[in-house]
């Protein structure tokens, strides 16, 4: 019997992102430059995270002309942003055929106590963890992949390293759990227990786990990696920088050979200035945007 | 015997695992000097586009057509089918371009189109758990070629001499029998 959207079909199309980048564009031109350079994905957005960020109000699910000609442009998988909690803007999304659905922190949440139930849906979802409690919430709702929200549009890495090192820890923790251990722990991290479980077993998460918010440079997503990243997102950071296309490339290989210091060091030679970073300590508390979520 | 997984981009630890579990030894390979010592090669699902682009650099088509050429087996798994097809649909230029068959990229719909049936595999099984992920399909088999699977008239799995394609993704299931007929492969080539 023909299945279609199951769970080892939508975490496997993550599974085949593994050791890639999937880039930030706000257009068709921006989607081909992205699918040249070699991302294995695009996300599709009317602003990239560091323009949200300026413009500030509320910002909702993209334009879907651009969806739609990102679609149209590049052979490669697209995905989008809806709304935490809004899955309305998920299913229209979905309907337009897009690839993977982001519930996403850098977009205005649309529900303050619930994210969108994912498992109703055939298309896969994405969501950002800062922990692993918050990482196994997600997966216990449907998320076919993880990753870190980082601070989204600063071009700092340091939230990012931050989110993984916890994860990284915690998961090394429960693993060597005794198993009498693991109900308190899910009542701790606030996670499923039977997820839990799994990472006592398995020692990792159920799903791929990529970096999100902050990589600005090929060093920084090569830092990722070696952190225990499966691949990298890159938001503002390519579109930004002063050449993209050298940029974008240059991500892609420090991405794949990340212990690879002499190829990190070639690439990152006369790539101009990289995005403009924002101080973490001087953006408000309730502006920052790795606070949204439940 | 020892099998190589190109590991620049993609599904790689699920390709190790499976040639571990059929008694390969197993290993990822991330520079073109550790082609040299392989009795085999894996190319994995991943994105073609992005292998392609990592693979023009730092002399892998060259090294990998040479590995084809010498009559060592290459197994290649949906991106791994397209990089290794002589002739790819709407595209001027092949990739590696090893292997006679001719392939339609994305051919099943995008990925809420995904999804997975058990299907007969010539020589392999007659159920075997095939996952498409925004799959392509074969298009054409050469005359010295063997359809292993197909799946509504469209040609999905195909061995060509010492080159093994399959437009699925063996390596998200535990199913080990593909991996032991690619592995009888590569005994057979030596």
């Amino acid at each position: 019997m023909v299945q279609v959207g199951t769970d080892r079909v939508k975490k496997g199309m993550a599974e085949m992102q593994k050791g890639g980048v999937i880039m930030d564009v706000v257009n068709a031109e921006q989607a081909k430059i992205a699918e040249a350079a070699g991302a294995v994905a695009v996300m599709a957005l009317e602003r990239v995270p560091s323009d949200i960020r300026a413009a500030g109000g509320v910002a909702r699910m993209a334009d879907l002309s651009i969806v739609e000609d990102v679609l149209k442009a590049v052979s490669i998988p697209v995905m989008a942003k809806a709304r935490i909690g809004h899955f309305v803007e998920a299913r229209v999304l979905e309907s337009l055929g897009v690839d993977y659905l982001d519930e996403s922190e850098v977009l205005t949440p649309a529900d303050d106590l619930y994210h969108i139930n994912k498992k109703d849906f055939t298309v896969p979802f994405v969501c950002g963890a800062r922990d692993l409690g918050e990482a196994l919430r997600r997966i216990g709702e449907g998320a076919s992949m993880i990753r870190t929200k980082g601070e989204p549009g600063t071009g700092n890495i340091v939230e990012a390293v931050r989110h993984m090192r916890t994860m990284m820890a915690q998961i090394r923790k429960v693993q060597a759990m005794s198993y009498d251990e693991l109900m308190a722990e899910a009542k701790n991290l606030g996670a499923p227990y039977d997820l839990l479980e799994y990472v006592h077993k398995n020692g990792k998460l159920p799903v791929v786990n990529f970096a999100a918010g902050g990589v600005a440079t090929p060093a920084d997503a090569a830092l990722m990696m070696q952190l225990g990243s499966d691949g990298v997102f890159v938001g503002s950071g390519i579109f930004k920088s002063e050449n993209p296309e050298k940029f974008a490339r240059a991500i892609v290989e420090a991405t794949t050979h990340y212990t690879d210091y002499e190829l990190i060091a070639r690439v990152s030679k006369g790539l101009g200035s990289p995005m403009q970073g924002i101080e973490i300590s001087k953006i408000r508390e309730a502006d920052r945007m790795q606070e949204r979520g439940w | 015997m020892k099998i190589g997984v190109l590991a620049l981009q993609g599904a790689v630890v699920e390709h190790l695992r499976l040639l571990e579990a059929v008694g390969a030894t197993a290993v990822a390979v991330k520079k073109v000097e550790e082609l040299h010592d392989l009795d085999g090669l894996v190319i994995p699902g991943g994105e073609s586009t992005t292998i392609s682009k990592l693979m023009h650099q730092y002399g892998w088509m060259e090294a990998i057509r040479a590995f084809g050429e010498a009559g060592k087996p290459i197994f290649g798994t949906c991106a791994g089918a397209i990089l290794l097809a002589k002739q790819i649909e709407g595209q001027q230029e092949a990739h590696l371009g090893l292997m006679d068959i001719k392939v339609a990229r994305n051919a099943f719909g995008r990925q809420k189109d995904s999804f997975e049936v058990n299907l007969p595999v010539a020589g392999v099984a007659a159920d075997y758990p095939a996952v498409f992920i925004r799959a392509p399909y074969l298009m054409e088999v050469g005359e010295a070629g063997q359809v292993l699977a197909k799946y509504e008239d469209k040609i999905v799995a195909a061995r060509v001499g010492q080159y093994l394609a399959a437009a699925f993704h063996p390596e998200l299931t535990e199913d080990t029998r593909l991996h032991k007929y690619f592995l009888d492969m590569v005994k057979e080539s030596k």
